[in-house]
């Protein structure tokens, strides 16, 4: 309410106080409610996975960490082989996706015609929005078969380097299985690149859009061409976007569960040979044990989870703190 | 800067730039040459790899093939363009096709991911059964023919019409929580929400299974997914929801708290209407997120072969679920039924991205035709009234005006009686337009409708707001017109991001409890001193007389 009678001879600069009267109190109540519910949801994920994950994690101690083998029910299982596996997955995916993401989005900012731009975001989008079942299924009965041909090159020629060694071959051998290739770290990690790329691209394209147009043309001003220009001010301006948008990618590349679990082949032995067939991730280690889990196994599982939980948790904030104190990532988004 | 070292040298080395016509550079586009060059290195790279691949060297593979083309390519692409152009020009012609490339490999990689998806697809989707029936009665050898995907269809509806009804309410508030109510708590919240976004998904499920299966007892069901694709979809609608609210110009609210809207007022009639269409994308694409995740329902929903329509009770399945089954068989047939499932889960996330687009096309604040007309209706109803409330009758304003100091002559200082006694002293070319006649008489609200149609009407506005200023006399008989101004123009100020300034004039009214003072602070919204301000009135007159024209008509 209005009060006519109040001294605001002077009212003092800035936003009025939200609360004025009785509607705007209940609203301002209401929304800080939801509010609160909605952090208390994303509390409880961290907090019920905590107490479940308890039992398990008090029974094997440290050793959870360093632990490859998993058979919660003689108590051995930790997530060593597992954290490996996401975290090679992840890399393979990243280190894919970057470079296609990077040239995507300096392409739609810059250089596509006007006319497509819309377009091109919008397919962009799309991208992000397809099933990872469907990225899985694409993974399994295309890309695999047609992947083997690559990774027998890479392991002929790069062997010595440790990560594309694959055991049970050697260069030149015309009669090696095409077998040990598949259901592998690098195959999964390709199909995951092709469904985290969309999410560093859009946030990325976001970023180098935000560029001040004052500079571009300063630098068209002074003689650059269109790649300089890209070179001396939207790379630099963009450089907290992209390294937001990276990291991004990595969480949701560690998480990913279906695509990789319908993919690899699952291996409960540290797999460093990225090329070889067998790896694992921890999402799809909870995928394929939680339905044959005992209620201590489930334990394990939810321990795993957490670490999981905990594991993108760090990368996303790390993503969001170097996104917000560079100059440019104020407004990207996921 | 980085700018001036990096390209201040190429320029000082050619002073001939000096002496260049004046016509635009070009920047990027394709030239004759260019173009030819394109092609002669493109035909030169497949002349070497075929040389290669068939005669000198011992390769195979299409794969080594097409990388080795396009190497051999941007090398004499490169070539090619230094004997014309400088170093400078030779990089930035090479950079432009790689980044062709980057994007080409992106997309035509989504498009061979759903292009696959339907071809396999195709053969499950020419047999009705396939979309009527479930699995109850198909064994697993059985052909096509027999069984179809209904119950994952049913399932799949269910959740994710669960998941919004938990996720549209609980998501907007929080968005509007976070944009409207700012502080170190709903900083916090933001924080924590955008962690989530990348939430695995199937630590979503894990996190409803410990809740909801086994700390509470529950059953695994329809109801314990649904719950589970909320926690996942959440924070994303938050999240999107949040950035399109940001995108509503601060004007528009900052003119209805102006006006003397409260909080939830200026929320419910102006930002989430102005920021609707983008509401409607966030919303939807989150939805498609939802519908496609598959882990928070492996873990929460249970599996089932059968039909069901009870969420609270046994095991449902979704889509993407029946794929993954579907796709986990060695038998051709189920395999076929996997993809025709995951046709239908494209086709799905095809149609709702298409309506997203289609809705979320506007930028915040742009109205569709038939939104202006609704916005316009709504503003000459508003008008009406206020020629109801200026009645004689109802003598709101017929005060007599306070003599403020500050304010020498001004053009209304007698009451105004008659409907036309005011429009007089306006200037003569107001003339018998009826709108113009309004918005003099209740200043802010006609002009807010005017500023629907042209950018000019703010500044009449302003001017219009000096004779209201000093004409606002008494405190109890200008609240009210003050209030239901404020009202009236928190609806008006809907469309139209011009609104604002009209609304700064509007505040004179605003004013009552400084009666002597304000009406400088009103008027002076673009001039700054009284003056300036009476002679405004005569100006603006007839800027804003055909404004309301132009939308009225």
């Amino acid at each position: 309410m209005l009060d006519p009678h109040g001294p605001v001879l002077d009212p003092p600069p800035g936003r009025p106080p939200a609360a004025r009267g009785l509607g705007d109190r209940v609203f301002r109540y209401q929304l800080t409610a939801t509010g609160v519910v909605v952090l208390g949801i994303m509390a409880a994920v961290g907090l019920f996975l905590l107490l479940r994950a308890a039992q398990a994690l008090r029974a094997t101690g440290p050793s959870f960490l360093t632990t490859a083998q998993w058979q919660p029910d003689v108590h051995k299982f930790g997530i060593a082989a597992v954290l490996t596996g996401t975290l090679l997955i992840a890399a393979v995916a990243v280190t894919l996706s970057v470079p296609l993401a990077v040239g995507t989005a300096l392409f739609i900012s810059d250089v596509a015609p006007r006319g497509l731009r819309r377009t091109l975001v919008s397919l962009v989008d799309l991208m992000a929005a397809v099933p990872s079942v469907v990225y899985g299924l694409w993974g399994l009965f295309f890309l695999q078969a047609h992947v083997i041909g690559l990774s027998r090159w890479l392991s002929d020629w790069f062997g010595w380097f440790p990560l594309f060694k694959v055991d049970g071959t050697h260069p030149g051998d015309p009669l090696a299985s095409a077998s040990v290739y598949t259901a592998s770290a690098f195959v999964a990690g390709i199909v995951v690149a092709l469904m985290v790329a969309p999410i560093q691209c859009s946030v990325m394209r976001e970023v180098f859009a935000q560029a001040p147009a004052g500079e571009r043309e300063g630098a068209y001003a002074l003689g650059a061409t269109r790649w300089g220009m890209i070179r001396a001010v939207v790379l630099p301006y963009g450089k907290g976007g992209m390294i937001g948008g990276t990291m991004l990618g990595l969480g949701r590349a560690m998480g990913e569960t279906i695509a990789v679990y319908m993919i690899i082949s699952p291996v409960f032995v540290i797999q460093p040979h990225i090329l070889q067939t067998g790896s694992n991730s921890v999402s799809s280690l909870i995928a394929l044990h939680y339905g044959d889990a005992s209620s201590f196994g489930m334990s394990a599982l939810m321990a795993a989870g957490l670490a999981l939980f905990l594991l993108t948790l760090a990368v996303n904030f790390t993503a969001s703190t170097i996104a917000a104190r560079s100059r440019s990532g104020a407004q990207s988004e996921a | 800067m980085t700018v001036v070292e990096e390209l201040a040298a190429p320029v000082e080395a050619e002073p001939a730039t000096a002496q260049l016509p004046d016509v635009p550079r070009r920047i990027g586009g394709p030239t004759r040459s260019g173009v030819l060059a394109l092609c002669g290195a493109a035909i030169s790279g497949l002349c070497v790899s075929v040389l290669l691949f068939g005669e000198l060297a011992p390769f195979s593979g299409a794969l080594g093939f097409a990388v080795t083309w396009y190497a051999v390519f941007l090398v004499v692409y490169g070539v090619l363009t230094g004997l014309e152009e400088n170093g400078q020009a030779v990089r930035d012609r090479v950079m432009t096709v790689v980044l062709w490339t980057a994007a080409g490999l992106l997309f035509s990689a989504l498009a061979m991911v759903v292009g696959f998806t339907l071809w396999r697809g195709r053969e499950a989707l020419t047999y009705l059964n396939f979309f009527h029936q479930d699995m109850q009665a198909a064994g697993p050898l059985d052909p096509l023919g027999v069984g179809g995907i209904a119950h994952a269809m049913i399932g799949t509806l269910l959740m994710i019409t669960i998941a919004l009804l938990i996720t549209v309410p609980l998501g907007l508030a929080c968005a509007v929580y976070l944009n409207q109510i700012p502080g170190r708590f709903s900083r916090f919240v933001r924080t924590i929400v955008e962690a989530m976004t990348a939430l695995p998904s199937i630590v979503a499920g894990l996190m409803v299974y410990a809740v909801w299966v086994l700390q509470l007892g529950m059953e695994k069901s329809g109801l314990a997914a649904g719950f589970a694709i909320s926690v996942m979809m959440l924070p994303i609608v938050i999240r999107a929801a949040d950035v399109v609210l940001r995108l509503v110009p601060g004007t528009l609210t900052e003119a209805a708290e102006a006006l003397g809207a409260p909080r939830w007022r200026t929320v419910w009639h102006v930002v989430l209407p102005t920021a609707r269409s983008g509401l409607a994308t966030a919303v939807i694409l989150g939805t498609a997120r939802g519908i496609g995740e598959t882990s928070p329902v492996l873990l929460t929903a249970g599996f089932t072969a059968a039909t069901n329509y009870d969420p609270l009770h046994g095991p449902m399945i979704s889509l993407p679920l029946a794929v993954f089954s579907f796709v986990r068989s060695p038998e051709p047939a189920m395999i076929a039924r996997g993809f025709g499932a995951a046709a239908v889960l494209m086709a799905l996330v095809l149609v709702l991205f298409v309506i997203a687009r289609v809705i979320g096309g506007r930028g915040p604040g742009q109205q569709t035709r038939s939104q202006a007309r609704r916005t316009a209706r709504a503003s000459r109803r508003d008008a009406a009234r206020f020629a109801e409330l200026r009645r004689p009758g109802l003598s709101l304003f017929d005060a007599p005006p306070h003599e403020s100091p500050t304010t020498p002559p001004t053009p209304t200082p007698e009451p105004p009686a008659p409907t036309d006694g005011e429009s007089a002293p306006q200037g003569p070319p107001a003339p018998a337009d009826e709108t113009a006649t309004t918005s003099a008489r209740s200043g802010g609200e006609a002009d807010t409708e005017g500023a629907h149609g042209s950018g000019e009407a703010p500044a009449a506005a302003d001017g219009e707001s000096a004779p209201q200023g000093p004409a606002a006399p008494d405190d109890e008989t200008a609240t009210p017109s003050a209030r239901s101004g404020g009202e009236a123009d928190t609806e008006g100020a809907h469309g139209s991001g011009e609104a604002p300034a009209a609304a700064d004039g509007e505040s004179a009214p605003q004013g009552p409890p400084a009666p002597d003072d304000e009406p400088i602070t009103g008027g002076a919204g673009g001039n700054e001193n009284p003056a300036g301000g009476r002679d405004s009135t005569h100006q603006p007159a007839p800027e804003a007389a055909p404004a309301p024209g132009e939308t009225t008509d």
